[in-house]
């Protein structure tokens, strides 16, 4: 996908002392994204969001935004932007209302309709006039986003806004992010350590690893890089492991509490539950697996969990 | 810029702490100014008595005013440590909370947050030495009435009842001039760290370490005094002499600015190029 960069990161990197948190990163998003940013726990999502909200000065590179140059024309490039970074912490002796007019007054003021209107947007219009340290975290997150949207802005960065919800919580949240990004045309960047939840609403992502980009592009085109792999669960477990040891065109076996986890083209699958049935081998469940978190975890993790038979 | 102003004292008059010197205030001096009045006056006899054996003193000179400056000459040097609590907290307060992370990602600099957030501490500092005057001195004209104002500084001086409260309204405004050297060394306290206790703790020790360098008279600190703060923090005394040190109290007046400046620009550098890790 192609069309005009909205953000853009030229080598972006950050020391903190002698360690590097985020180092030579490169990233683009584009208009009409909803760009997943992907990364396990102390990967460096929180530090590159907090420079791409000129929270943190980089090290190393620049941020663009809409063109603009975040060192050089701050205000101007932050002017379409709204975002949460981590959890949203709010003036908890205030009420919602109160709280997002401060918010709007940074923005140069925002109308009553306008904050009744975010507040409905993330279901918070009956709790506006309540003190925010009287919400659930929750809603402290739909506030989150609410403040996020106040200024009507092009481009929304959400950090982790799943992060500590219920999976109730977590759908409303994949609903409001769709909608924004479908219904109100906004351009939408998340970051997220759940991997699943990115899959389910972006159309493109970039995965972080030890503050290092390690890949990016469009989701439909890296889960085809992914390995491909089939769940089974089937017995007798020995029996199994015959089959599995003596057939061809399978790369890799691990065995994970009662499932064996099969690296194969998922064209080879119909003969693998041949082969088993001719085996008498009990089939309980045969599912093929192209999740982005397959793929996520296979480049992320370190040393990866050790083969435990080759069979 | 007035409405970021208008909405940091929103934030700072709607948190309760703001109000704990306010209630300490309303507390003690009306407590300190009752009990002058029970004790009638005799510390202030004790004070005459050895003039009264030589000249006749006429009219009623234990009254309000001599109360009022009595409350003020007991309080200046605990009046800074109310101050602190609020612009000890105003940068710091929000790295505590968290909020950092909402106001500063916005299309604003954070020059002109900066500014807003030093104008609030500036006029609470300003209201609340007002407060503490209006109380004091309202009180205790209320309480022991109006008449001349005996002062007892450099000898004994006695200022007639019609040349008094003007002098005060002067005091009052260099007490807050002065008390604004104090909330700007703890605004930049506030500035580099993200909790309100240190830069109370670091404001309220510089304070009391320079004082004592400023009143123990020794030779050691004779050439470092010049150079401290708080050898002018009392320069709202000057206004109750006769005649008035003009010169002397513009000099304090001018080093106090400067101080308090100097305490504003370090505390701007930081803040303009802090990361915001809280």
């Amino acid at each position: 996908m192609t069309g005009e960069i909205i953000l853009q990161t030229k080598n972006l990197g950050k020391q903190y002392k002698h360690r590097w948190a985020v180092h030579h990163l490169d990233l683009e998003v584009y208009r009409g994204d909803v760009f997943g940013f992907l990364g396990p726990n102390g990967a460096g999502k929180s530090t590159t969001i907090r420079m791409l909200l000129s929270l943190v000065r980089p090290t190393e590179g620049e941020v663009f935004l809409f063109g603009k140059s975040l060192e050089r024309e701050r205000e101007k490039a932050l002017e379409s932007i709204g975002g949460i970074v981590e959890k949203p912490d709010f003036y908890g002796y205030l009420s919602a209302h109160r709280n997002l007019e401060i918010v709007g007054a940074l923005n140069g003021g925002a109308t009553r309709k306008r904050i009744e209107e975010v507040l409905s947007l993330v279901g918070l219009s009956t709790r506006a006039r309540d003190k925010v340290k009287t919400f659930s975290h929750g809603m402290k997150q739909r506030l989150g986003i609410a403040q996020s949207l106040l200024a009507d802005p092009e481009f929304v960065i959400l950090d982790e806004p799943t992060s500590g919800l219920d999976p109730q919580g977590m759908k409303e949240i994949r609903e409001l992010i769709r909608h924004l990004a479908s219904d109100q045309n906004k351009t939408v960047m998340l970051s997220s350590h759940l991997l699943n939840e990115v899959e389910m609403v972006a159309n493109r992502m970039a995965v972080i690893s030890r503050g290092e980009l390690v890949t990016q592009g469009e989701v439909a085109s890296l889960l085809e890089k992914g390995e491909k792999s089939v769940a089974l669960r089937a017995r007798p477990r020995e029996k199994v492991r015959s089959v599995l040891s003596a057939h061809r065109g399978i790369d890799k076996v691990v065995e994970t509490g009662e499932e064996f986890l099969v690296t194969m083209p998922f064209e080879g699958i119909p003969e693998l539950a041949r082969a088993l049935v001719r085996e008498q081998v009990d089939i309980e469940a045969l599912v093929p697996r192209r999740s982005l978190e397959e793929y996520f975890l296979s480049i992320t993790e370190s040393d990866g969990a050790s083969d435990k038979a080759k069979s | 810029m007035l409405r970021l102003i208008y909405y940091e004292l929103l934030k700072t008059f709607l948190k309760k702490r703001t109000y704990i010197g306010f209630a300490l205030v309303a507390v003690i001096v009306p407590l300190a100014e009752v009990a002058m009045k029970l004790e009638g006056g005799r510390f202030l006899q004790f004070s005459l008595r050895t003039l009264q054996q030589d000249f006749l003193f006429v009219g009623n000179l234990f009254n309000g005013w001599f109360v009022a400056h009595s409350m003020m000459n007991a309080l200046w040097v605990q009046i800074p440590l109310l101050i602190t609590f609020v612009a000890g907290d105003q940068l710091a307060g929000e790295a505590t909370a968290g909020t950092y992370r909402l106001i500063l990602v916005r299309p604003v600099s954070r020059t002109r947050i900066f500014l807003s957030k030093f104008f609030t501490t500036a006029i609470y500092t300003i209201v609340f030495v007002g407060f503490l005057g209006v109380l004091s001195v309202g009180l205790a004209l209320t309480l022991l009435g109006r008449g001349d104002l005996v002062v007892m500084q450099r000898g004994i001086l006695i200022l007639s009842e019609s040349d008094v409260a003007w002098r005060f309204l002067v005091a009052y405004f260099l007490a807050a001039w002065a008390m604004l050297t104090i909330a700007s060394l703890a605004f930049l306290f506030s500035s580099f760290v993200e909790n309100a206790i240190g830069p109370i703790i670091g404001t309220m020790g510089i304070n009391i370490v320079f004082l004592l360098i400023t009143v123990i008279p020794v030779d050691l600190f004779k050439d470092i005094k010049p150079y401290l703060f708080s050898n002018y923090m009392n320069v709202w005394q000057q206004v109750f002499e006769d005649p008035i040190p003009w010169d002397s109290i513009g000099n304090s007046v001018a080093i106090l600015g400067a101080y308090s400046i100097g305490f504003v620009f370090i505390a701007w550098l930081i803040f303009r190029r802090k990361d915001i890790l809280s």
